[in-house]
């Protein structure tokens, strides 16, 4: 969707390069679990021309670099973790689609856990005190009175469905 | 003569927008009903006006008038006449005349049908959008004028880009600013329930319609948007997590937290400031969006420093609007009495969880989208924030929701009984057990996550049906009863029904697309066979076509199962003359909610072509589910209370009691 909304959006933007597509025939490993390692990595990796694109979806030309320089890291028997280190001296954390977590991405990493124990916790305790403030307040039985008006309400209509 | 009386017309909507922004707020503080029912007036005229001028544009394009800049840059006389209509929105000018206009439609809206509103609430929901639709139209006025004229015009135009050169062009910006700006509403609304400092049961009930309206709106236009971008882009890819995209899914989420925690308000009078506060945050996260996508702030930081006017304007709008009202939130919300009180273990309870979880998911989405910007604007290190982190963060959050959402309907207002709704629900987690057990099975040695996920998926589509088994009384009660029941059940509990079982139904789409697709990508001859998932495509032959304003190329494929000829698929690729550029033309097969999926690439020098074959099992479930959705939204819409419209003045004690 990204290039659609792209192109409806921002005008002024973006290249609209041929709508080729990213992995090309020529660039397939011969070992397939070679070939699944490698377009696993690329999905995790950032072509760095393009607007929040992985390389593996891309089809600039760099990405089709990137795409074979991990597939010659693979061949050269590169575990994941160094063909990621790798590119990550190469090219800076900007290739890393899933930043690492570090000081400089601390609150990026933490904030959604953050905000949902925060919002839990916040909840928990505001209800309690409502709850508890609200039941000391409320009469905790029905007068004799109240009770004889109730039941004759019971008995005269039959159990609505509530919605 | 008609790009002048286009932009003239937007002129004078701008002078009726400032009438409408003051008159009707005095009127309401000196208690006038002529000075507050001018709102009305202005509304309708208003809206009468913008629409003339959205006409001229619309005529500007068709009878291709290339003296005008924005005709000459994103038209030609070539271009079929429904691209050309199409084409008026599909750039930066056109698609902010478009905004304006559906403003202007929902104000429009509002004064026609809102008669039994209060006369000083409406005066002042319509004061409220008329500010908004002032500051809109000085931004079109002041820095992009769709009606400016070219000295020495040209002869023949530029071309619309040829991405945007299809019928999703016609459907998917039209419905999502139809989602987006429906949100004005009810962002009108909750700012004059602040002005007036009064909500009540009944004002949840005027804004829960148009909410769910818009919310219906944004659902169909980002799944639009989504499976637009799955055939039209070649790789078969339907969410991308782009900011672009992101802008469009957090109001969707928050949006439809308000809904939920609107039904609160409106049955049990509680959550009243919560629901404010939702109201004005979905609405400027709307704003936000708009922000992101039209100030190119995304491209690059120093794309928008570089020609800031439009993205400091729009910014300036945000900032005006959303501080402005958050501000007032915090002076005013404390006025707002509390309502009723419930029990965590509640119908109310599940709602609230439900909003805890979806406004997290939704920060998530914002802080994903905006921390690269700012660690850049603060810091200079730049970073990426895509796919992978959003799938690692989102899946966390969806999975206790999931496993929430069948309880929900199944608790009793005010004080539930947790115990009771799961033995209700065992029924469900039987059916979501054997699920498992057979994906498992089938599957052995596959992934373990995607059996557990549709196990998920199934209880939550199983947990809706049992609702509707209990409110029924399904196997309870003898069938003849049971289906009368169910002709009385109002249509918000159908919707309900509808709503949630689309959830389960999109999660088993999005669990099957992206575990067991299955591709190939080779270069092929004509009479080659490529096999994909059992099927065998034969390349038949390739020829060339002329269409009305590109060539295409188009390869001929014959799908095969088991030997017999199923089908034949034309995948194509597209030359655009005029702007030099290209399109991949997909071909799609369906058998049944799976699909076989073609693309062409180049072709090489020795005559073969590139080629990407899918088959992506039950992909089409992601798009059934928000369909599903929306209809489920549809129905709630269309229930008794809300076709009845709210208890009129003179009946208004007796029927704020009967809002139950």
């Amino acid at each position: 969707m990204k290039k659609v909304f792209v192109c409806v959006f921002a005008i002024a933007a973006m290249a609209v390069s041929s709508a080729g597509y990213a992995v090309q025939p020529d660039e397939i490993m011969v070992d397939p679990a070679m070939e699944l390692r490698a377009r696993d990595l690329s999905r995790e990796l950032r072509c760095m021309v393009c607007q929040n694109q992985s390389i593996d979806d891309s089809e600039a030309p760099l990405a089709r670099d990137l795409r074979l320089l991990v597939r010659e890291r693979i061949a050269a028997g590169d575990s994941d973790a160094q063909v990621i280190d790798f590119l990550v001296a190469r090219y800076g954390e900007f290739v890393l689609l899933k930043p690492r977590f570090k000081s400089h991405t601390l609150l990026l990493w933490l904030l959604p856990p953050l905000a949902l124990a925060g919002g839990g916790f916040a909840l928990w305790t505001y209800s309690r005190r409502r709850w508890d403030r609200g039941s000391d307040a409320a009469p905790a039985v029905l007068t004799e009175d109240e009770k004889a008006r109730l039941a004759a309400l019971i008995s005269t209509e039959a159990p609505a469905e509530k919605s | 003569m008609i790009a002048e009386t286009g932009h003239y017309a937007l002129v004078l909507a701008l002078a009726l927008a400032l009438i409408q922004s003051t008159i009707p707020v005095l009127g309401a503080r000196w208690r006038d009903p002529a000075l507050m029912n001018i709102a009305r007036s202005t509304a309708l005229a208003q809206l009468v006006f913008v629409a003339a001028s959205f006409a001229a544009l619309v005529t500007l394009h068709v009878t291709s008038d290339f003296s005008v800049v924005n005709v000459f840059e994103n038209s030609h006389s070539l271009k079929p006449l429904i691209y050309k209509i199409t084409g008026v929105w599909g750039n930066h000018e056109g698609s902010m005349l478009l905004w304006v206009s559906i403003l202007a439609l929902f104000g429009g809206l509002v004064a026609a049908f809102g008669n039994n509103l209060p006369l000083s609430l409406r005066a002042h929901v319509l004061a409220v959008q008329a500010w908004i639709a002032s500051a809109f139209y000085l931004f079109i006025l002041i820095t992009s004028n769709p009606f400016l004229r070219i000295a020495n015009p040209p002869i023949e135009g530029r071309d619309l880009n040829p991405v945007l050169q299809d019928i999703g062009l016609a459907v998917h910006p039209p419905m999502l600013y139809l989602g987006y700006v429906g949100f004005s509403i009810s962002f009108s609304f909750a700012v004059a329930a602040l002005i007036e400092g009064r909500i009540d049961a009944a004002w949840a009930r005027w804004v829960r319609p148009w909410t769910l309206v818009a919310w219906i709106f944004l659902t169909l236009g980002i799944a639009m948007g989504s499976y637009w971008a799955y055939y039209e882009l070649g790789w078969g890819g339907w969410w991308f997590w782009d900011p672009v995209e992101n802008a469009s899914l957090m109001p969707w989420l928050a949006g439809t937290a308000l809904l939920h925690s609107a039904v609160v308000m409106e049955k049990r009078n509680a959550l009243k400031v919560w629901t404010i506060l939702l109201a004005i945050l979905t609405f400027s996260l709307s704003l936000l969006g708009t922000f992101l996508v039209r100030s190119g702030v995304l491209t690059s930081v120093h794309a928008f420093a570089t020609d800031p006017t439009r993205g400091v304007f729009i910014l300036l709008i945000l900032c005006i609007f959303i501080g402005g009202s958050l501000t007032l939130y915090a002076w005013r919300a404390s006025a707002l009495k509390q309502g009723g009180l419930f029990a965590p273990i509640s119908r109310e309870g599940a709602l609230v969880l439900n909003n805890l979880f979806l406004t997290t998911a939704c920060a998530t989405v914002f802080i994903g989208t905006l921390y690269p910007l700012a660690l850049e604007v603060l810091t200079g290190d730049k970073i990426s924030v895509g796919a992978p982190f959003f799938n690692l963060t989102f899946a966390p959050l969806f999975i206790p929701l999931l496993i929430a959402v069948p309880f929900g309907p199944l608790l009793a207002w005010k004080r539930g009984d947790l115990l009771g709704a799961a033995q209700r629900l065992i029924a469900a987690g039987v059916a979501a057990l054997i699920g498992i057990a057979a994906v498992w099975a089938w599957t052995l040695g596959g992934s373990t996550f995607a059996p557990l996920a549709i196990g998920l998926a199934i209880f939550v589509i199983a947990g809706a049906l049992t609702d509707l088994a209990e409110r029924t009384g399904l196997f309870r009660l003898p069938l003849a009863i049971a289906l009368r029941r169910a002709r009385g059940l109002p249509r918000s509990s159908w919707g309900t029904v509808f709503a949630h079982a689309g959830v389960g139904v999109a999660l088993i789409g999005i669990v099957c697309e992206t575990t067991w697709n299955t591709e190939y990508i080779g270069a092929m001859r004509p009479n080659d066979v490529a096999t994909v998932a059992g099927y065998q495509l034969k390349l038949d032959g390739v020829m060339q076509r002329q269409g009305p304003n590109y060539r295409e190329m188009v390869a001929q494929f014959s799908v095969l199962l088991h030997g017999q000829l199923l089908d034949t698929m034309t995948p194509s690729k597209r030359n655009f003359t005029t702007r030099g550029s290209s399109t991949t033309e997909a071909a799609l097969l369906n058998r049944g909610a799976s699909q076989l999926y073609i693309s062409l690439g180049d072709t090489a020098a020795d005559g073969s072509i590139a080629v990407r074959i899918y088959h992506k099992p039950m992909v089409l479930l992601i798009w059934l589910g928000p369909v599903l959705m929306a209809f489920g939204g549809m129905l709630s819409l269309s229930d008794r209370r809300l076709r009845i419209g709210a208890p009129k003045l003179a009946k208004a004690a007796r029927g704020l009691q009967a809002a139950e």
